[in-house]
């Protein structure tokens, strides 16, 4: 994790995130937040948070970017959308939260605890790979990076699925799977094209 | 009747159940399905991290096939899916920019989709299109005296809400209310996460969820969960010794798809329903349904 050495920098990247939360779809909606906190109050692991959703807003609107992407807050986000749909001002808060993800990954701001990146890039490396989720396989590197207990907790679950046919050990691959790496590089490209 | 079907991942490993349940419940019903060709994964929450117009074309790649196979509709069987796909048809709608983007996206792989193929939950399709009075026809094992609790879960109808309410769904209820099953329509944990991915990146947020869901069902009286989810379905079925452990609790409440549950129903055999593939043991339910 790169820690902010200098306000400057700190500046820097709140005028790229501004400019990547509001041009999202819909992501104007962030500055006619009321503060009412139905996202907290909604969501189903606040509790865990550093801040809670209504907090990360207001921290974002003030520029202190720093405690928004080092909060634990965006990667105990489950994506349930319960805010989304209950935000009175129609704030879509778990894209918000998505793009938040995106920029902390982007600029390594991730905090070292947080096993949910690598849980991500895990993810899309299988479906690059075999154009679907491959589980087992995903299962694996996720283990050997970031979790080498967990067979000791989840052997006895893995068993049972083993045995009922739930983790079959080869994948049925996507025959146009290649399509999804040139689909990326598309994108990239035009993202680096308007930069 | 005949429906596009996409199974997504999980159909195929861990919630092989739901794929199996639905086909056969499908047949009984004299719906065909005709499998997507060459789908690949929808992109699930996890491609929204990396690049949002990355998630929007790689699931809009499905509904460019579908639309190439001379479909309209797309029938989804797994939330995530159902969310992730639906949700790419919206924000291509609302936004002119991911429209474009994703255009060019599959353009490059020399595909191409207008936005029209409609992505529709199988919930959507069995209660609009083929009608509770055309499902209570083939119910031929009421489910008299069963208990059931109907878990949605979140991304049932949330954030898209376009068939059923995004806070209180009632489809699923009013479906085994037609099989006579005397279902929990008070559940109100219905709609509450799972915990998810989380599951295996934040184990104790996820299972403090698992154990607030359980919790409710129990003091609903449960004899059966029922989920529309692979990810719900195992986060609650195959972790329950995981929220024992943790919780001091003596959970063993039997979860199956609501397929399956439907299947049993319409006197569809229990090896043809994947039953044989739950974790915790449904021969209580079975045992409870009469012949």
């Amino acid at each position: 994790m790169t820690e902010l050495a200098t306000t400057a920098q700190a500046r820097e990247l709140h005028r790229k995130f501004c400019e990547d939360v509001l041009g999202m779809p819909g992501g104007e909606k962030i500055k006619i937040c009321q503060q009412c906190g139905t996202c907290t109050g909604s969501c189903p692991t606040s509790h865990l948070m550093d801040w809670g959703p209504r907090e990360i807003i207001a921290a974002f609107r003030a520029g202190m970017i720093d405690r928004v992407v080092k909060s634990n807050t965006i990667w105990l986000c489950t994506s349930c959308y319960y805010c989304t749909v209950r935000c009175p001002a129609g704030i879509k808060i778990t894209d918000l939260m998505y793009e938040l993800k995106r920029m902390a990954i982007k600029y390594d701001l991730v905090p070292k605890e947080s096993k949910n990146p690598a849980m991500t890039k895990y993810f899309v490396e299988s479906v690059h790979k075999h154009g679907r989720n491959h589980e087992v396989e995903l299962m694996t590197k996720y283990m050997l990076a970031k979790d080498w207990a967990m067979p000791l907790r989840y052997w006895q679950v893995g068993l049972k699925l083993f045995t009922t046919g739930r983790l079959p050990l080869s994948a049925k691959n996507t025959r146009g799977r290649d399509e999804l790496d040139k689909i990326s590089a598309y994108l990239e490209a035009q993202e680096a094209k308007t930069q | 009747m005949r429906y596009l079907y996409y199974p997504g991942c999980s159909a195929e490993a861990t919630g092989k159940a739901y794929d199996i349940s639905t086909r056969a419940l499908m047949e009984k019903l004299g719906v065909e399905l005709v499998e997507l060709d060459d789908w690949n994964c929808c992109g699930a929450t996890s491609y929204f991290s990396v690049r949002e117009l990355d998630s929007f074309a790689i699931a809009a790649r499905n509904l460019a096939i579908a639309q190439q196979m001379g479909d309209d509709e797309l029938l989804v069987i797994c939330n995530a899916c159902y969310t992730t796909l639906a949700k790419a048809n919206r924000y291509m709608a609302e936004d002119p920019k991911v429209f474009a983007a994703v255009q060019g996206a599959l353009g490059a792989v020399g595909r191409t989709y207008d936005g029209k193929v409609k992505v529709r939950h199988i919930m959507d399709i069995l209660i609009n299109d083929i009608g509770l009075e055309e499902i209570g026809r083939h119910v031929t094992r009421r489910l008299t005296g069963l208990r059931v609790a109907p878990y949605y879960g979140c991304q049932f109808s949330r954030p898209m809400g376009a068939f059923d309410d995004v806070q209180m769904p009632t489809t699923m209820d009013r479906l085994f209310e037609t099989t006579g099953a005397d279902v929990i329509t008070d559940f109100d944990a219905k709609t509450d996460c799972c915990g998810g991915m989380m599951m295996l990146t934040r184990e104790d947020a996820a299972l403090r969820l698992c154990h607030e869901l359980l919790v409710a069902a129990r003091q609903g009286g449960a004899d059966v969960i029922v989920a529309a989810c692979p990810l719900c379905e195992i986060n609650l079925e195959a972790y329950q010794p995981r929220v024992n452990k943790a919780y001091g609790t003596d959970f063993n409440i039997p979860v199956m798809y609501f397929t399956q549950l439907a299947g049993l129903a319409m006197g569809v055999d229990p090896k043809q329903l994947g039953i044989d593939k739950q974790v915790v043991s449904c021969d209580p339910v079975l045992a409870a349904i009469p012949a």
